[in-house]
């Protein structure tokens, strides 16, 4: 009798779990779709899901009309060498805080969780100026930087939280054997860090490839990520929808791979470790 | 001695973050600050007089800064209550036995990672529009009239986009929050005969009140600037009705090029945020100790 109703359950909850899964990942389905179609395909009424002729020609125009590869690459750019300055800083800092804690550490931590806080559009005038004078307006490198200190905040808490899950005694036993502080951040601590290092870098190439804000108003044209390039299909001429489609989907399919690898960083990453 | 010697190598490693982020706390918001007491406009060269409060006066008595501070709250309560209204019952569900979880979960986490722009462009013009969008064939197979989303209910339309965003950040952390709740306190509740919906009310929501504030503050702070979502459907319009105050501040510096009063406005923003970053810093700090 009792197994019946487990059974029962799990019909149940998976065919709604499935469901409701299916119905939020939709529209993602419904635009790699479009972008196989022809543009007229695209845009017919009624739509065909399945049985249409499929095509890639779509992807091939994207390329030679708009450049993509530019974008692409300046996004890998914008993303990498943000994340790269942005833990090089970063580990530093968090070691030395779950290491070497002092009275003051838990108010430094919650201090620069505070700036990540500002919103970005109270800051938007003076970085606009700035920018703009220093000749860094649609630069990758002013890119870079203003990305990398958005998420700089991010990567501390971060890392911060992993190293402090480091066990205190094997370091000790280390320092007993003598070990320099050198040889200790090489030999000891470093292996032990490697899977919160990349699950820290990957959150933050996640956030930094997908952050529009700063890219849409400080880029316009040559430092464009993908961010930017996207949305100059806003303002469109003629048939566009299967040419978006596709560039959408070569914009987001590596990020959602990466994603889908760290879904269980994001949860302490983004909550700061409030949620564990 | 060493001790002395790793303190100090500590603190050395610690200055360049703090001092980055001072600087790149510090000297914006000065200039912000600084720029929001002179009648500044990039226009008027001649301009830079200084003029105390002036700007605010202006910024706060606009009628578009109440309209636009009405369409934050709106756009901000509105996708607060989808997306926790939905993960919950969305979590509950992903905490059953579920055939092929790990692929349904996939699924479902799936809109946090496209980035804005595609998100927003999508549902625009894929799915809501009025011709030839999904949702307009659908409505007409039921023998409905198609919604002209962005001309008869632009802000639902843009809260739905974000929700949609948003809806997968709850999910998964009400979820996490979900299994590590205690299994064996739940199956003593059941030996003891509670029903499922007791259960639920007695044992898992009272465990979710944290992860449910948390999960409220922390999507506060960013939908209060959601901002790429409005820019690449509706450009604040039609009229102000979609114009949040990111969105504001955002056509007074660099559509009207109007330094001083995008200042103030900014610093209003900031104000507003840090409403909220008080008690989520507190919330924070607390499970720092713990």
């Amino acid at each position: 009798m009792a197994r019946m109703a487990t059974t029962r359950r799990v019909v149940v909850s998976t065919i709604g779990a499935w469901l409701f899964g299916f119905l939020i990942f939709f529209p993602i389905l419904w635009m790699v779709l479009a972008s196989f179609k022809t543009e007229l395909e695209a845009f017919a009424i009624p739509p065909s899901f399945l049985f249409f002729h499929w095509t890639t020609e779509n992807y091939a125009t994207v390329q030679e009309r708009s450049d993509y590869f530019l974008h692409a690459t300046n996004s890998i750019i914008i993303a990498g060498g943000s994340t790269l300055i942005a833990l090089l800083i970063a580990i530093p800092a968090a070691w030395s805080m779950a290491f070497s804690p002092t009275k003051r550490t838990k108010d430094i931590l919650l201090w620069m969780l505070s700036t990540k806080m500002m919103p970005p559009v109270g800051v938007l005038v003076p970085i606009y100026l700035i920018y703009k004078s220093f000749g860094l307006l649609d630069s990758r490198i002013g890119l870079v930087f203003i990305l990398c200190l958005g998420n700089l905040p991010i990567v501390i808490w971060m890392l911060f939280t992993y190293f402090k899950e480091i066990p205190r005694d094997i370091l000790e036993a280390a320092r007993m054997d003598g070990a320099t502080i050198g040889r200790e951040l090489v030999h000891v601590l470093t292996p032990m860090a490697i899977p919160g290092l990349a699950s820290t870098m990957l959150l933050n190439l996640i956030l930094a490839w997908n952050e529009a804000f700063w890219t849409l108003n400080l880029s316009t044209s040559n430092a464009a990520p993908l961010t930017t390039f996207i949305a100059s299909y806003s303002s469109p001429e003629g048939l566009f929808w299967a040419k978006l489609s596709a560039a959408s989907t070569l914009a987001i399919a590596p990020i959602l791979v990466l994603g889908w690898f760290s879904q269980k960083q994001l949860v302490r990453g983004l909550t700061f470790g409030a949620v564990k | 001695m060493a001790t002395r010697q790793t303190q100090l190598l500590a603190r050395t490693l610690l200055m360049p973050a703090v001092g980055l982020l001072f600087i790149w706390m510090i000297v914006p918001l000065g200039l912000t600050i600084y720029f929001s007491t002179l009648h500044y406009s990039l226009l008027d060269p001649g301009s830079g007089a200084f003029v105390g409060l002036e700007n605010f006066r202006y910024f706060l008595t606009d009628p578009a800064f109440l309209a636009s501070l009405q369409n934050t709250l709106v756009l901000v309560g509105s996708v607060l209550a989808l997306t926790v209204l939905l993960g919950i019952p969305l979590a509950l569900l992903l905490d059953q036995p579920v055939i092929g979880l790990n692929i349904v979960r996939l699924m479902v986490i799936a809109p946090f990672f496209v980035m804005p722009t595609v998100s927003a462009l999508v549902w625009k013009n894929l799915l809501m529009h009025p011709v030839s969008g999904l949702f307009a064939w659908i409505a007409s197979v039921f023998g409905l009239t198609p919604i002209d989303w962005f001309t008869d209910a632009p802000l639902l339309a843009v809260i739905l986009i974000v929700s949609w965003q948003w809806l997968p950040f709850a999910t998964l952390i009400l979820l996490t929050a979900m299994q590590s709740l205690d299994e064996e306190q739940k199956e003593a509740a059941e030996m003891d005969g509670a029903s499922a919906i007791s259960t639920f009310i007695y044992i898992t929501l009272p465990h979710l009140a944290r992860p449910i504030t948390v999960v409220i503050l922390i999507e506060t702070i960013f939908l209060l600037t959601v901002f790429a979502e409005i820019y690449v459907t509706t450009g604040g319009g039609p009229g102000l009705s979609t114009t949040n105050i990111a969105f504001l501040i955002y056509s007074q510096a660099l559509i009207q090029y109007d330094v001083g009063t995008a200042s103030a406005g900014g610093l209003v923003a900031v104000v507003i945020a840090n409403v909220v970053a008080f008690f989520l810093v507190r919330i924070v700090g607390r499970n720092l100790e713990a």
